[in-house]
């Protein structure tokens, strides 16, 4: 029975993996991926639905790999840099295959709304040599869900669906089908396949090269990537995923050129060679790196073809696309807008919240600090690289999950002292750990601040799994001193008696840890 | 038959909310719509922004394209600035006047109005105002939303349900202030519209309003005050009285002799 329901970009695809009958969802909260795994936590119970966060995109793959192996569908959901944490479980998945169908939907941030790059997650597809399917609206995102978990389990391969920001946080009505049951348990006979001892592996790897033609003849004839002809062959577009919409937009629906639409890979040769042979110039528009167009234009480029896009200019290399963007591309007139009104209009960027306990650990950490005069501080992933910002300049590093750790203790080794480093209680268990741990071997003279507010809050209070006294433990487990672990709660009132505590250790000739612990004041306003 | 619309505010103010009752109103009419919104670090105090497509035919693209906007649909004026490169020659800017000065180099606040006020087609809507006679100060957005209601294929009255969807479960006398709300910013802007439409300025618009109570305004008498809008005397005898004036016969009836 066909429903229609509003839904945002990461929904549809969710909603279409409960209806093919997903017995789990895994994932780790980033912006723009955070609502697909809610929207399956949301109905897990009276689904039936394995959905709890893990602590870090590598955990979830492995999980979700874990469910396969039991014969069950997953869909595992991550940010684009996420994946760079899951590579070594997504990669090596494509080499084991899988069982019961898997289907990673990665995020990628053209724009970097809310990242620190603008990677490209088909590439992390082809490496892997498994198949990707990318949606270009809110209803393929739904119909591509729910086919891939046959996809993956026809092709015994995990299957790849790269979304974009614009997709995932943009909300539409979207026709619904029927539901799949779930899998019943059957765990593989063949566990040859997950064992890869380089034996095996050898053997494995061939069987994966082999299924390359199987997929790219699945996706010459996939109803995804569609060849429209147009009456001007002066000229032939490619396109891929969203940046369709944004060429449609730019000619009002009438496209006169040859376009070739790309939503599934691997990239469709044959399709892409007879719309080269139709026109005299090509013009390769992408959301995301120019993948196809440098696969295209190659080494020597195509004989007697004009290949334009993100390599000779003509499309931005840098940000995403949009339907300015692709219509000044294509070289269309475009309607100027007006301009502001105001002689100078100030930015606004993100700021912490009224009372947020971070601001004030930064003013006690600075404060700490004084007597060295302007030390750096090593920073991470969360609001607290908000502290980058004024009035607080607090922050001198935000790199990766878990960087702070890492870079205090190398920077520690080349001498630099006092070494601060600030993580959050999330991403300490994300990445932190294990950088402490190494640390804490050779006692590397460095503080390390944890900054405890019990909750994921940056991408919207979810559940953390080390905080309070769990996070206490953990930190005595990795073999801190315990005459060098302190716990504060951060208040400016006290912030002369706290610094004091700091500064300490910031002294201090080895690794110590303080946590400075006092609930975000987002999840005390939703009663967490 | 189509609306797009930029949604802008300050991370906080709600706009998701204005979008929620934009995006059922439009289902509930069998309208197409789509609606790329903005979630993560921006959402903790900084710019925020939604395009808000609404259509009866398939909307292809999520994102307006720039100089195509129908509105600007602001719960802070400053941030009104950021976007106007996307409006469209004769679109129209709602915004609120209330300033959001999180940021130490916040401009003048009478500069920032003055901007708005020169644009051709702009309605500065006492938002704050509104919603605290209400005692609902947080409810600037759901008078926004009815600012921008005679703009768009909706009725006011039709926002009700979803009002109840979002507020229902904090009783039944959270939902009805919102409505009050919802209908005093949709007084204010059918009248400011008419005003618009017969020609008068939006800075003198702009005047107009801040000198009258909301609730009395009654958009079927806009034209009328449209041409008296313009006597030498009327600006002396608005100015003249302390508080804002009922806008009713009897004001008419002052300002014409």
């Amino acid at each position: 029975m066909a429903e229609r329901e509003l839904l945002l970009g990461d929904e549809a695809v969710a909603l279409g993996a409960i209806h093919a009958g997903i017995s789990g969802a895994y994932g780790y909260p980033g912006t723009p991926s955070t609502e697909l795994f809610e929207f399956v936590q949301g109905c897990a119970e009276a689904e039936g639905i394995h959905a709890v966060w893990s602590a870090n995109e590598k955990v979830a793959y492995e999980e979700a790999l874990g469910m396969s192996f039991a014969g069950k569908r997953s869909i595992i959901s991550m940010k684009h840099v996420g994946l760079n944490v899951a590579a070594d479980a997504f990669v090596n998945s494509g080499v084991t295959g899988v069982h019961g169908g898997l289907v990673l939907c990665v995020a990628d941030d053209p724009g970097m709304h809310s990242s620190q790059n603008e990677q490209d997650s088909r590439y992390y597809a082809k490496f892997a040599l498994v198949p990707c399917l990318e949606p270009a609206d809110q209803q393929e995102a739904y119909d591509m869900a729910r086919g891939a978990f046959d996809l993956s389990e026809q092709t015994h391969l995990p299957v790849v669906m790269r979304i974009v920001t614009r997709l995932a946080h943009s909300r539409a009505d979207v026709v619904t089908g029927s539901r799949c049951p779930q899998n019943a348990l059957n765990p593989t006979a063949e566990t040859f396949n997950f064992t890869l001892l380089p034996t095996n592996a050898r053997i494995l790897y061939q069987r994966l090269t082999e299924k390359q033609p199987d997929l790219l003849a699945r996706s010459e004839c996939s109803p995804w990537n569609t060849l429209t002809d147009g009456p001007d062959h002066s000229r032939g577009v490619i396109v891929n995923g969203i940046a369709w919409n944004y060429l449609a937009e730019a000619f009002e629906g009438k496209i006169p050129f040859p376009v070739l639409k790309v939503c599934q890979y691997p990239a469709p040769v044959a399709k892409i060679r007879a719309l080269l042979e139709m026109v005299d110039e090509l013009v390769v528009i992408e959301e995301g790196y120019p993948f196809l167009e440098e696969m295209i234009r190659g080494v020597t480029g195509v004989h007697g073809k004009r290949i334009r896009g993100k390599l000779d200019g003509t499309v931005p290399r840098c940000g995403e696309m949009t339907p300015t963007v692709v219509a000044k591309a294509m070289g269309l007139a475009v309607q100027e807008g007006l301009a502001p009104s105001l002689e100078v209009v100030p930015n606004r960027p993100p700021t912490l919240c009224p009372g947020c306990a971070h601001g004030d650990a930064f003013l006690i950490i600075r404060q700490a600090l004084a007597p060295w005069g302007d030390v750096r501080m090593f920073a991470d992933i969360g609001c607290y690289t908000l502290g980058f910002y004024p009035p607080f300049n607090a922050i001198h590093s935000c790199v990766d999950m878990g960087a702070s750790v890492s870079m205090a203790a190398g920077a520690a080794h080349a001498g630099m002292h006092p070494v601060v480093a600030a993580i959050g209680d999330s991403t300490f268990g994300h990445s932190g750990m294990t950088g402490l741990m190494t640390a804490i071997r050779e006692n590397v003279p460095m503080t390390l601040v944890i900054l405890d507010n019990g909750t994921v809050a940056m991408t919207g209070t979810q559940k953390t799994m080390c905080t309070g006294e769990d996070l206490v433990n953990i930190v005595k487990g990795l073999g801190v001193d315990p005459d060098h672990l302190k716990i504060i709660e951060p208040h400016r009132a006290r912030a002369a008696e706290q610094a004091e505590i700091l500064r300490a250790e910031f002294d201090y000739r080895g690794t110590s840890v303080v946590i400075a612990r006092r609930p975000c004041v987002q999840l005390k306003r939703k009663g967490g | 038959m189509k609306h797009d619309i930029i949604l802008a505010g300050v991370g906080g103010q709600g706009i998701l909310s204005i979008a929620y009752l934009l995006d059922h109103a439009a289902i509930a009419r069998g309208l197409r719509f789509k609606q790329a919104e903005v979630h993560g670090m921006a959402q903790r105090g900084g710019a925020v922004y939604s395009h808000m497509r609404i259509s009866d035919s398939p909307i292809l693209s999520d994102l307006i394209p720039e100089g195509h906007a129908d509105m600007i649909l602001s719960v802070e004026p400053l941030e009104v600035q950021r976007y106007l490169n996307y409006l469209r020659p004769g679109g129209v800017v709602i915004s609120n006047n209330e300033p959001v000065k999180n940021i130490s180099d916040y401009p003048d606040e009478a500069k920032v109005d003055a901007a708005l006020m020169a644009l051709p087609r702009a309605i500065l809507v006492d938002a704050a105002g509104i919603a605290s006679a209400a005692k609902m100060s947080k409810a600037q957005n759901m008078v926004m939303v009815g600012a921008a209601t005679p703009f768009l294929p909706f009725e006011w009255q039709e926002f009700e349900p979803f009002v109840q969807r979002l507020f229902g479960a904090k009783g039944d006398h959270v939902v009805k202030a919102n409505m009050t709300v919802l209908e005093a910013g949709w007084r204010v802007g059918a009248f400011a519209k008419a005003l618009l439409d017969a020609g008068v300025s939006s800075a003198v618009v702009g005047r107009f309003l801040a000198r009258v109570e909301p609730m009395t305004l009654d958009p079927a008498t806009a034209g009328a005050f449209a041409g008296v809008l313009a006597l030498p005397g009327t600006w002396a005898f608005l100015d003249g009285e302390g508080a804002r004036v009922a806008c009713d016969p009897g004001l008419l009836k002052s300002l014409s002799a």
